[in-house]
Formats: C-alpha cells, sequence, structure tokens
C-alpha cells in the first residue's frame, strides 16, 4: 500500500468477498462483495426479499455460508456464531432479539456477556444516559417495552459488548415513523460520538441514507449498484424504486 | 384429626419428592420446552450410584451423594453431547422420542446390572419423632426431606438469579438466538442445565427411596415420573417454586384422598391428582406460578 498523500488511508474493518448463502436448496445470495471500513455507517438497501436479512445472518454465521468474510484481516466463515460474535460483531436482528423475561438491567448486562473487564456497570449507566428511558425501567421485564423502546434496548444491549462493529436489520420495521425518525437521529450520534462502525440494512433509503456514508443496492442476491450515499441519493433509479420521488 | 395429620405428613414426603423430580423436569423445560422423560431414570440410576458407593464400597452416604450427584451430572451432560445436541431443537418430536428411548435403556440397564428385586436403602436422615400431636407424629424424616429439597431449590435459585453464568442460562431460555448474538455458547449452557437436573434428580430420588418404608428397584421411579410431570404442570413448567409447590399438592391430594375415600383404591390416586390437576389448567393454562406466554407480532 502507497501512502503518498497526507490523507490517511481508512482501515478496512470488514472485508466480504464472494459470499453465497441460503436456506435448503433455496439459494439466495448469489456471490456479493463489499466492504466496511472502520468509523463508517454503511448501508445495505432493498427490497422486500432481496436478502437483506440473508446477507446479515451470513455474516453472522446463522445460515450456511460460503465465500469469505473478514474482520480486520481475520476469516469468520466457518466460525459459530458464538466465536463471531467474540471476534467483535455485534447484531441486532430483525424484530429486536431482546430478552422478553428478563429485566432491561439483565438485558444490558448480558450483553456484555463476553467482556471480563470491569468497566461493565459504568456502560450500563452510559446507556441509561442515551436511552433515558431504559433508565428509568431497568428493572422491568424488556417484553413490557413498547416496540420503539425494544428497538433502544436492542441497540444497547448489542453494543455492551463493546463490538468493533454494529450489524442492524432493518431498524425501522414495524414502528412509527416519528419514531423511526429519532431511532436514526441516535444511531447516527452513536456513530460520531463513539465511533462506532455499523453495517445496516434498510428499505428505508431515505432514512437509512441521511446517516450513511456509502450505500450498496441489493437486488435478488447481487449487489445492482454502489456508491456514496449523496451519489446514490441523485441517482434516478435509485429515487424511482427506493425513494419515491 | 390424627389421621389427617398422618395424611398430611406422608403426603409431604411424597409431595416433596414429585417437587424435586418437577424442579428437575422444569429446569430443563425452562431452556428447552422440552420433556425429559428420562428423568425419573437418570434419578434412579442416581439412587443406585448411591447405593453402590454406600453399601458396597462403604463411602459414608453423606460423601456418597454428592459423589453420586456429580457422576449422573457428568453422565447427563454425556447424554446431552450424543443424544440431544445434534437434533433441531425447535423439532421436539424425535427429542421426545430420544428421552423415551433413553427411560427404556436405562430402565432395562438397571435391571440388568442390579435385578428387578428391591433393596432395602440405608436410612439418612435422623429417625424418630420432631413433633407429636395425639396419635400423630412427624418424623424428622419428613422434616429432613422437605427441609433439603427445599434447600436444593435456593441454591438453584441462587445460581440461576446471582451468577453468570445462571444469566446466561436465563437468557437462553428467554432467546435463545440472541443468545448466540450475545456469545453465549447455548450447547454448553444447555449441557449445564441437563447436569444440574440429573444433579438434583439424584438427590431428590435418593431422600425418596431413603424413607424407611421404601426400597430401591429399578422401576422405583416411574409413578414418580408421572406425578412429577403433573406437579410440574400444576406448577407451571417454567417456574421452579411452581415445581416444589406443585408436588406437594399432589402428594397431599394423593395421600388425603386414599385416605379419606374408601372406594377409591391407591392404585387410582393418580387419577384424582390428575383430575384437580384438569380443573387448574382449565382456569389458568400456564399453572400456578407459570407466565403466560405473549407473543408480539
Amino acid at each position: 500500500m502507497s501512502a503518498s498523500t497526507d490523507v490517511t488511508e481508512p482501515r478496512r474493518l470488514l472485508e466480504v468477498h464472494d459470499i453465497r448463502a441460503g436456506y435448503g436448496p433455496v439459494r439466495v445470495l448469489h456471490g456479493m462483495d463489499f466492504h466496511v471500513d472502520e468509523g463508517e455507517v454503511v448501508v445495505i438497501l432493498g427490497a422486500n426479499g432481496a436478502g437483506k436479512t440473508t446477507t446479515i445472518r451470513a455474516l453472522c454465521g446463522m445460515i450456511e455460508t460460503t465465500g469469505s468474510v473478514k474482520l480486520e484481516g481475520e476469516e469468520l466463515v466457518g466460525l459459530d456464531t458464538a466465536d463471531i460474535v467474540r471476534k467483535g460483531v455485534a447484531h441486532v436482528p430483525q424484530g429486536r432479539g431482546t430478552f422478553p423475561e428478563l429485566t432491561i438491567e439483565e438485558n444490558l448486562s448480558v450483553g456484555a456477556f463476553v467482556r471480563t473487564d470491569n468497566e461493565i456497570r459504568d456502560d450500563i449507566e452510559a446507556w441509561y444516559e442515551m436511552f433515558p428511558v431504559l433508565g428509568t425501567r431497568r428493572k422491568q421485564q424488556a417484553g413490557s417495552l413498547s416496540g420503539g423502546e425494544q428497538q433502544m434496548l436492542a441497540v444497547a444491549r448489542a453494543l455492551m459488548s463493546r463490538p468493533s462493529v454494529l450489524f442492524l436489520d432493518e431498524p425501522s420495521l414495524g414502528l412509527a415513523p416519528m419514531l423511526v425518525a429519532d431511532l436514526f437521529t441516535k444511531f447516527g450520534e452513536i456513530n460520531r460520538e463513539r465511533g462506532t462502525t455499523m453495517l445496516v440494512v434498510e428499505q428505508n433509503a431515505q432514512l437509512a441514507l441521511g446517516i450513511a456514508n456509502r450505500a450498496y443496492v441489493l437486488e435478488s442476491g447481487h449487489i445492482v449498484n454502489s456508491g456514496s450515499a449523496d451519489e446514490l441519493r441523485a441517482d434516478d433509479s435509485i429515487r424511482k424504486a427506493y425513494l419515491g420521488v | 384429626m390424627d389421621l389427617f395429620l398422618n395424611r398430611v405428613f406422608d403426603g409431604l414426603e411424597q409431595g416433596i419428592t414429585y417437587g424435586g423430580i418437577a424442579l428437575a423436569l422444569v429446569l430443563i423445560f425452562k431452556a428447552t420446552t422440552l420433556i425429559n422423560f428420562a428423568q425419573g431414570e437418570l434419578a434412579m440410576l442416581g439412587a443406585f450410584l448411591v447405593y453402590v458407593l454406600s453399601v458396597e464400597q462403604g463411602l459414608g452416604v453423606w460423601l456418597a451423594i454428592p459423589v453420586a450427584m456429580l457422576l449422573s451430572a457428568l453422565l447427563a451432560a454425556g447424554v446431552e453431547r450424543t443424544l440431544i445436541r445434534p437434533f433441531d431443537p425447535a423439532d421436539h418430536l424425535p427429542l421426545v422420542i430420544i428421552t423415551l428411548g433413553l427411560f427404556l435403556v436405562i430402565n432395562s440397564a438397571a435391571g440388568i446390572i442390579w435385578q428387578f428385586n428391591p433393596r432395602a436403602f440405608p436410612g439418612i436422615f435422623p429417625s424418630g419423632n420432631a413433633l407429636r400431636i395425639g396419635e400423630a407424629t412427624l418424623t424428622w424424616n419428613t422434616v429432613c426431606m422437605v427441609g433439603s429439597v427445599l434447600a436444593v431449590l435456593l441454591l438453584v435459585e441462587l445460581l440461576l438469579n446471582k451468577t453468570k453464568i445462571g444469566l446466561a442460562f436465563r437468557a437462553v431460555s428467554s432467546n435463545l438466538e440472541s443468545s448466540q448474538l450475545v456469545g453465549i455458547r447455548v450447547g454448553r449452557t444447555l449441557q449445564l442445565g441437563w447436569a444440574i437436573a440429573a444433579a438434583i434428580g439424584t438427590f431428590a430420588a435418593t431422600v425418596f427411596v431413603a424413607r424407611p418404608i421404601l426400597f430401591l428397584e429399578p422401576t422405583a421411579m416411574l409413578r414418580v415420573l408421572i406425578f412429577a410431570s403433573a406437579a410440574a404442570a400444576l406448577g407451571g413448567l417454567d417456574s421452579l417454586r411452581g415445581a416444589i409447590v406443585g408436588g406437594l399438592v399432589v402428594g397431599l391430594i394423593q395421600s388425603l384422598v386414599v385416605g379419606y375415600i374408601e372406594f377409591i383404591p391407591n392404585e387410582l390416586s393418580l387419577t384424582i391428582a390428575l383430575l384437580v390437576i384438569l380443573g387448574v389448567l382449565l382456569v389458568r393454562p400456564a399453572g400456578l406460578f407459570g407466565t403466560a406466554r405473549v407473543e408480539r407480532v
């Protein structure tokens, strides 16, 4: 690598090459390449059935996958989900994936399951500050939270592991538009203030592109377009298909 | 009155045994929503281990019990790894068949090794009466049985609520997929559940067959398992305390029905207990202490 200019090359955090995955005989991903640099928010846009959730599940080793997924140079394909998480991946699945029978505080504690340092308590308090509604209900069961609150808890729970990259699977799904806008504002805030690298799959292009540095467009298991968020916002086909203008 | 009290005390001894086995059933059910039909047989095997270690090998009985609990825990961990984990946890029918098969295998193996003739089991608790009311006597055996099983319940609750591994176990019980996503190794966590359940079962079976009126035989836990399953359902399948309360209720009903309603022979007492449970579950489908599952859609 030649670092001839004074602009430091961003560090490549996640490098995905030719991943193919599916469910049994049904192939969903037909060879995808993309990457995420440190500190970036990258969005994968796609309609229903394009393979967005499958992509995230493939990265996390939750379905059979071939190809290569490198996190900071380390190969993840072939590892168990729990081990991939231990390498520094956090994933907020579709439908939030909180632990409904555990309290909010226990949800956050278990989010730090892989950690052994003694700053877990401080982190929990920091998340209560970021999402005050969680702080006022720490002893309540997570199942009693509303959809939007569950999503906040899910994100905080995921970041309790201090991951190097956070995957968000359609965080807007099933939430009221105003809540979704608030959430995305928070995601942007978390990214700027903490430098958390994020990979978001979404069909709400408007919101997702609003916080993203770059984006890929996924159709039927292929990446058909990519570029900076601004480029894609200006792209006619994207405007027609995803922005409704 | 004396007959009533004697019946109650007798019911407590049976009931706390059902409660102990139900506790083991509930522990596995909480995490996997699976009833381990081999739980009673694993417990019987554990009681035989206590017998072998103490009577045949001459170990003190209170040393033999923890050793047998450990051995049965290791055995159950091995069973989980080889017979349960390879199968899809969401597909219950094959797993039920496996536990039923395991039930038969352990029962037959015990029959081959130890034959089916009953053996006197050494008493493990002090003899004598703790309390005498008229002609009714509450024995130290009853007191110690109830007390020790309650102590086991307390230990399990402490483990689940106060330790990191307990938190992991409850997380797996609550949401299996998300547990993997926080880095919990689900297989090993469930394996630990199987091991602890087997150790609890061994303890419950041991205090049961150590009752002065009972013998150890390979069929000792057959009826107990059925009563314990009923107790677990009554208590609410996912509640540890519910398992103990359910066990005591079933034991008391059984004991009182046989004592007072003469036309009901002992063999039919199970039916009566089940009828009562049916009534309760009609009103409270999740059981007395169980959590009604709410699915957000």
